[in-house]
């Protein structure tokens, strides 16, 4: 199992994709970082005399870690898409299958080698805001709370990714239905914000995978927002493998 | 007696309505090497597959070294090395670096993973190639790749799909050479569509046809099954069409374009000898005179024909 993951870990970095995503993800939210901390000394003289004001954490890290959790979102479904579906066109998939491996350990393999690449992505992103706390106090609970409710947030979209990598043969439509399912649990939220819908707006707001990831970022890490992410990635993944093996079933 | 390697009993494969696999049972004993032919579309490849556990069978059961591969997948794939028709590489990874992650994937001690890369390095003729990106190798050295991961483990049985098609003649060569080296060492499965590869290769020869295993049989019963009972001949000055059929044991003339005839005979009478002599005695001038063998295809239809006459 941990063998899968490493080979696609490396594999991964053997093509120029992993570098151009950790790359063009460290120049974007970098230039974002700076205009926030640029936002914050322009507003600290005013802030300042209000006691109980918000800090650089607050101001700085959190949307930081908002805006990166956006941008992943357009990410991931590019590491996923290739998880089976290229596997499954370059026809490799019957050298994991008959070897001695079960299912499971084939896809948890494949999940952590991913899951384990876009950990990489999120330890370079915390090290902006942690950059901070050479000149300034962070608030350390609070960005570590953020931090484990992205490290969930990036476990569903790998666990959706790579389940919906499984159903196809072509990477690109992979891609297209992981961004599409990701984005519409983003924004299905919407639907549950609206005053107009009634009775179902519940049920739609706690679907919504922004709904459960706001919290963390105020520093409120509930058991039941940790257990919807654990629930979805768990689900997928057992789908995932449930879709293996019907595939040697029929 | 020993049990055989690998046994399968009832084996069955459906696709929908349509039956891919028919109730093949068959076994394999240590060192042999098994050949499956058939015409394509006959089933081998979806029985290779059910053999190495790619493809669940619908009826049927598969043991390999005693273990049930369907009770009990991971002890009996331990056992089996799988080359599917189209070579399962990773093309990004060098040679090395392949072979060390299959080595891993097939659950060989840590400690052991050097040796054994370095030992199928060697058997497959690698040692040139180890650093190159397997992508950029010919199509017979990715093949040579794909035999090495398939033996890397040392399993018992060693399951090959069409191991030399779409190689060239040269590459084809050294490949059933390789096969022969592997086949000292394993058991070895192969399916193929090309007569002499099992000829050359193989103990013992499956045809296989619409999923229904219609011939099990030794090389040399084969050989025999291939034994036809025509000449075709070619003659300078060619006697009445009659004159030929009256000869001892011909029962039939077949009159071909520019003096060629075929000649049917008696299998117990071979009319050869005496054709000659009368070739030469009534000058006929013999041009050509040739043995005919069936082809494959007669084979086939030669006992799928038979099958239907039962």
């Amino acid at each position: 199992m941990f063998t899968l993951a490493k080979n696609e870990l490396y594999r991964l970095f053997l093509s120029p994709l992993a570098w151009i995503i950790l790359a063009l993800t460290q120049l974007i939210l970098a230039y974002l970082f700076l205009s926030h901390i640029d936002y914050y000394v322009q507003i600290q003289a005013k802030i300042s005399t209000i006691p109980g004001a918000p800090g650089v954490t607050e101001l700085i890290a959190m949307p930081l870690l908002n805006n990166a959790a956006i941008l992943l979102l357009l990410i991931t479904p590019l590491v996923t898409m290739r998880l089976i579906a290229e596997e499954r066109r370059n026809e490799s998939l019957p050298l994991l299958l008959s070897a001695p491996l079960s299912i499971y350990e084939i896809v948890l393999g494949k999940f952590l080698g991913t899951f384990g690449f876009l950990m990489i992505l999120l330890l370079l992103i915390i090290l902006m805001p942690v950059s901070l706390s050479i000149g300034s106090h962070i608030d350390f609970s609070l960005l570590a709370s953020g931090f484990v409710g992205l490290t969930l947030l990036l476990a569903s979209f790998t666990a959706i990714g790579l389940y919906l990598s499984s159903l196809t043969k072509q990477p690109t439509i992979a891609a297209m239905t992981t961004f599409s399912s990701l984005f519409l649990l983003w924004i299905i939220d919407w639907a549950g914000n609206s005053q107009t819908v009634g009775e179902s707006s519940g049920l739609f707001s706690w679907l919504s995978l922004l709904r459960h990831y706001q919290p963390f970022l105020q520093g409120e890490v509930h058991s039941s927002d940790i257990s919807y992410y654990l629930i979805v990635s768990i689900t997928f993944i057992i789908l995932t493998v449930r879709r293996l093996d019907s595939e040697r079933l029929n | 007696m020993s049990s055989p390697l690998l046994s399968t009993r009832e084996l069955s494969r459906h696709y929908g309505s349509q039956k891919a696999v028919n109730r093949v049972s068959f076994a394999i004993n240590k060192g042999e090497v098994l050949g499956f032919l058939g015409p394509n579309g006959a089933g081998k490849s979806t029985t290779m597959k059910m053999l190495s556990g790619n493809l669940a069978p619908s009826e049927g059961e598969i043991t390999i070294n005693g273990y049930d591969l369907l009770t009990q997948p991971k002890q009996a794939k331990a056992h089996i090395g799988y080359l599917p028709e189209q070579p399962p590489l990773y093309k990004e990874l060098t040679v090395k670096e392949f072979l060390t992650f299959s080595a891993h994937i097939n659950k060989i001690q840590s400690s052991k993973v050097k040796s054994a890369v370095d030992s199928v390095i060697e058997r497959c003729g690698l040692t040139n190639v180890i650093k190159r990106l397997i992508a950029n190798l010919s199509k017979g050295y990715q093949q040579r790749v794909g035999i090495a991961q398939a033996i890397i483990h040392n399993p018992a049985v060693v399951i090959m799909d069409e191991p030399t098609s779409g190689l060239d003649p040269i590459q084809i060569r050294e490949i059933r050479h390789l096969i022969r080296d592997v086949a000292n060492e394993h058991s070895v499965i192969l399916s193929t569509h090309i007569l002499p590869e099992v000829q050359m290769l193989c103990d013992r020869v499956q045809i296989i046809n619409q999923g229904q295993l219609i011939l099990s049989d030794t090389i040399a019963g084969l050989s025999q099954q291939m034994q036809s009972s025509s000449l075709l001949i070619e003659l300078g000055s060619p006697p009445d069409h009659n004159e030929l059929n009256s000869l001892t044991g011909i029962t039939q003339v077949d009159v071909l374009a520019n003096n060629q005839f075929r000649l049917h005979y008696q299998p117990e009478k071979n009319p050869t000898d005496m054709l000659i002599s009368n070739a030469v005695t009534q000058q006929w001038q013999l041009k050509q005179l040739t043995p005919e063998q069936h082809s494959l295809e007669d084979v086939f239809m030669k006992i799928i024909q038979e099958e239907q006459a039962v």
